[in-house]
C-alpha cells in the first residue's frame, strides 16, 4: 500500500501531464473552446429551471430566486460527476496501447480523467459565480462548507472512476451500463428537485451518496443554511469507502490488465 | 548492493488460453450454466499454457544482454515481465534502478498535440519529470531533426517523422536499465545508423541494456552475453556469438534427420581458418569451407554451390564447383564426395550465413539445400558499411577555401583543379 502510494507520488507529474493532455485535446478539437466546459452545465441548469417552472405552475407556488440558484448550484457538480465517471470509464480501454506497453501506476488514468473534468468544473463554476452575483445571492458563514462538500464529490468521482475503468477493461459492456446509470441517475438524485419536495419519503433519496452533497451545497449557497450534518457524515463515509475500496480493487486487478485488455 | 542490474530466478509465466469472457453478457450465462454442469469447470482449468518456464539469468550492471529466440519462444512475454507490465506466475524477478523501454515508439503520442507537447507527454509517460524533459528538450529535437515541425500537430507527421520523434524522446530518458525490442530496425538507413550510434552512446554511458529481438545483427553488434529462448525455456546462456551460432545452427539437426531420403545429401559443412574450425574471422581473412556429400542413388551432372547470406537473407555471394571451372561430377550409390572452397572474406562486419546446395544440371534440380549450414562472424575495426570491404584509407583531404579561390579569380585566372581531366 505504502509502496504503491510512493510510486503514485513519483509519477505525479504524469498525472498532471495526462490531465493536461485531455484538457488540451478537448479544447483543441472543439471550435467553441472554453464554452465546451459550460455547455453541459448550462443545458442541465436550463432543464432544471424548466422542471422547476412546471412544478411552480402545478403547485401554484411562485418560483423564487433561491430555487433557481439551488438548481444551478446542484447542476454544476452533477455535471462534473457525470463527466469524470464517463471519461474515467473509458480511460483504460481508450489508452490500451499505453496500458500494454509501458509501466506506470495505471490508476493515473481514471485520476487524470477526474482532474481534467475538475478543470471543466472550475471553468463552469466561474460562470456560475457570475450568475450568483447577477442574482445578488447573499453570503453566509456556511460557505465554508463548500470546499469540504466539493472534496467529498471529488473523492466519490475518483473512487467510482477507478472501479468502472477497471471493470470496463475486463467486461466491455460495463460502459453501456455506466452510460445508462449516468443518464437516468439524474432522476434519482435531487438535482432538479429538492428532497424536501417529497415530504418524509424524501429521506430515502438521501441514501444516494451524491444527494447529501448536492443538498448541502444548495443549503449553504442558495438558502444560507447549514447542511444536514448526519447525512454529510454518511456521504463522506460512503465516499471514503468507495475511494479506498476502489483503489484496492483497482490495484488488485492491475497486474492482469495487460493480459486482459 | 550487488553488481546485478537484472536478475530472474526460476521465473514461470502461465497464460490461460481458450474462452475468455470479456463482456458481462457472455459471463453471466456462462456462470449460471456452469453451476449446473460442474464437469465443465475442470475442463476449462486445463486450457492453460506456460509461456515461460524456469527462466533464470542475471545481467551485470553496464552489460548489454540479448534475448533471442524464434517466434513464439516467449520473447514478448519476457519483455512484458521485464518492463513490469505483467507479473510472473512463479519465481522472483529483480530490477535495480530506473527502467525504461525503447519499445513501441510513440505509443503515448496524441495526434492532435504538437511535437513539442508530445515530447513532454511521452517523456512523462516514460517517467521523466518536467524539469528533466526541459533540460534535454533541445537534444531530443536536435536528434529527431524535426526542429522546424516541432509546433505542428503530429497527425500531420509522416510515419518516419513519428518514429524519429519517438526514438529521440525514448533514447534520452537515461535510465539505469533500458529495454530495446525491434525498434532499431525502423526508419531509413541514415536514421538506423543514427539510432545505432545513439545506442552505443547509451551503453558507453554505463546503462544496462537488454535487447529482445530476432534481429541477430543488432544483438551481435551490441551484446556481450545472450540468452536463447525456445518454447518458453532458456536453452542457452553465454557469450553472444556462441549463442547466436547455436541459434542459427538450430535447424541444422533437422536437416540431417531428413537427409536420408535424398538421392544426394550434404552430410557435412565445416568452416575453418588456418588453425582449425572457426566461426569468427577478421575481415580479409581466408576461410576454408569443407563440404561432404553422400550419394544414395546414381546421380550425374552434379555441382556444389556455396552461398554467403547476410542478415536479411540476401545472397551476397555465391559460386559453384561447376562455375569455378571444375565441370560437373557423377556419384554412384554409396559414394562420398568431398570438396573445399577457399574464400577471402572481404566483407564488412556482421554475421553471415553459409549455405550450400547440390545441383543436378541435366534435370535442373537442387538435390539438397542446407541454408544456413553454419554462421560466421566477420569483424573489422574501421567503420565501413555496405557489403564488401574495400579496405579503404583516406590518403588525401584538402579544403579549398572559397575566399582564396575568389582572390585567385580576382587576378583573372579561373581556378581549374589540376587533377581533373576534362574531356570534350
Amino acid at each position: 500500500m505504502r509502496k504503491s502510494l510512493n510510486e503514485l507520488y513519483k509519477y505525479r507529474e504524469l498525472l498532471y501531464t495526462l490531465a493536461q493532455r485531455d484538457i488540451k485535446v478537448r479544447y483543441k478539437q472543439s471550435v467553441m473552446g472554453f464554452l465546451w466546459a459550460i455547455l453541459m452545465p448550462v443545458l442541465i441548469v436550463m432543464a432544471g429551471m424548466l422542471v422547476r417552472y412546471a412544478y411552480a405552475i402545478a403547485s401554484s407556488k411562485p418560483l423564487d430566486r433561491a430555487d433557481i440558484v439551488g438548481v444551478a448550484v446542484k447542476s454544476v457538480p452533477w455535471a462534473f460527476l457525470v463527466s469524470s465517471v464517463r471519461f474515467g470509464c473509458n480511460s483504460l480501454v481508450g489508452n490500451s496501447n499505453l496500458v500494454t506497453k509501458i509501466y506506470f501506476p495505471k490508476e493515473i488514468f481514471p485520476m487524470a480523467a477526474v482532474l481534467a473534468s475538475l478543470f471543466d468544473f472550475v471553468v463552469a463554476s466561474a460562470a456560475l459565480l457570475i450568475l450568483l452575483v447577477a442574482l445578488r445571492t447573499s453570503w453566509s458563514i456556511y460557505l465554508f462548507w463548500v470546499p469540504a462538500l466539493l472534496l467529498n464529490i471529488v473523492f466519490l468521482a475518483a473512487g467510482i472512476g477507478m472501479v468502472v475503468s477497471a471493470a470496463s477493461l475486463f467486461f466491455r459492456d460495463v460502459k453501456y451500463i455506466v452510460e445508462v446509470v449516468l443518464t437516468f441517475g439524474i432522476f434519482f438524485t435531487p438535482v432538479f428537485y429538492d428532497v424536501g419536495m417529497l415530504g418524509n419519503k424524501g429521506k430515502w433519496l438521501l441514501l444516494n451518496p451524491v444527494a447529501p452533497i448536492l443538498e448541502g451545497l444548495s443549503a449553504c449557497i442558495a438558502h444560507q443554511r447549514p447542511p444536514q450534518l448526519a447525512w454529510i457524515a454518511y456521504s463522506l463515509g460512503f465516499a471514503t469507502v468507495v475511494f479506498l475500496g476502489g483503489y484496492f480493487f483497482f490495484k488488485h486487478l492491475e497486474p492482469a490488465f495487460a493480459e486482459s485488455i | 548492493m550487488s553488481d546485478c542490474a537484472v536478475r530472474m530466478d526460476q521465473v514461470y509465466k502461465k497464460f490461460r488460453k481458450g474462452e475468455v469472457y470479456n463482456s458481462l453478457r457472455d459471463l453471466i450465462p456462462a456462470l449460471t450454466g456452469r453451476m449446473f454442469r460442474q464437469q465443465e469447470l475442470s475442463a476449462s482449468d486445463k486450457r492453460e499454457f506456460w509461456a515461460l518456464r524456469d527462466i533464470s539469468f542475471e545481467v551485470k550492471r553496464g552489460q548489454a544482454f540479448g534475448i533471442i529466440g524464434p517466434n513464439g519462444a516467449g520473447k514478448s512475454t519476457m519483455l512484458k515481465l521485464l518492463s513490469r507490465i505483467m507479473k510472473p506466475t512463479r519465481g522472483t524477478f529483480n530490477l535495480e534502478g530506473r527502467c525504461s523501454a525503447l519499445i513501441e515508439l510513440g505509443a503515448g503520442f496524441h495526434p492532435d498535440l504538437t511535437g513539442r507537447e508530445n515530447i513532454f507527454l511521452y517523456g512523462a509517460i516514460l517517467g521523466m519529470t518536467k524539469r528533466e524533459i526541459a533540460a534535454r528538450f533541445d537534444d531530443m529535437v536536435d536528434f529527431s531533426g524535426l526542429a522546424e515541425f516541432i509546433d505542428t500537430p503530429v497527425k500531420r507527421y509522416s510515419s518516419g517523422m513519428y518514429t524519429r520523434l519517438g526514438f529521440a524522446v525514448a533514447s534520452h530518458v537515461n535510465p539505469d536499465v533500458l529495454l530495446v525490442d525491434e525498434v532499431l530496425s525502423v526508419g531509413d538507413q541514415a536514421f538506423q545508423n543514427q539510432c545505432v550510434a545513439r545506442m552505443k552512446e547509451v551503453i558507453r554511458n554505463g546503462a544496462t541494456v537488454l535487447f529482445v529481438s530476432h534481429n541477430l545483427k543488432t544483438i551481435s553488434e551490441f551484446c556481450t552475453r545472450c540468452l536463447m529462448l525456445e518454447r518458453g525455456r532458456a536453452v542457452m546462456t553465454g557469450p553472444a556469438n556462441e549463442v547466436i551460432s547455436t541459434y542459427l545452427k538450430g535447424p541444422s539437426t533437422a536437416h540431417l534427420l531428413e537427409a536420408g531420403s535424398k538421392p544426394v545429401a550434404i552430410s557435412k559443412v565445416r568452416v575453418r581458418n588456418q588453425r582449425g574450425e572457426c566461426a569468427r574471422f577478421e575481415s580479409g581473412e581466408t576461410a576454408w569451407i569443407d563440404i561432404e556429400l553422400t550419394a544414395r542413388e546414381r546421380s550425374p551432372k552434379l555441382s556444389v554451390t556455396v552461398y554467403l547470406v547476410d542478415n536479411e537473407g540476401q545472397f551476397i555471394f555465391h559460386s559453384s564447383t561447376q562455375r569455378l571451372g571444375l565441370g560437373t561430377f557423377t556419384l554412384e550409390p554409396g559414394d562420398r564426395f568431398e570438396c573445399t572452397f577457399e574464400l577471402k572474406l572481404n566483407l564488412v562486419s556482421g554475421l553471415y550465413g553459409v549455405a550450400v546446395t547440390v545441383y543436378r544440371y541435366d534435370i535442373q534440380t537442387a538435390y539438397d539445400r542446407w541454408d544456413p549450414a553454419t554462421t560466421i562472424h566477420v569483424s573489422w575495426d574501421e567503420d565501413v558499411r555496405g557489403f564488401a570491404n574495400c579496405f579503404p584509407k583516406v590518403i588525401r583531404q584538402e579544403i579549398h577555401k572559397a575566399s582564396e579561390a575568389a582572390s585567385v579569380a580576382g587576378e583573372g585566372a579561373p581556378p581549374v583543379p589540376q587533377d581533373v581531366e576534362r574531356t570534350g
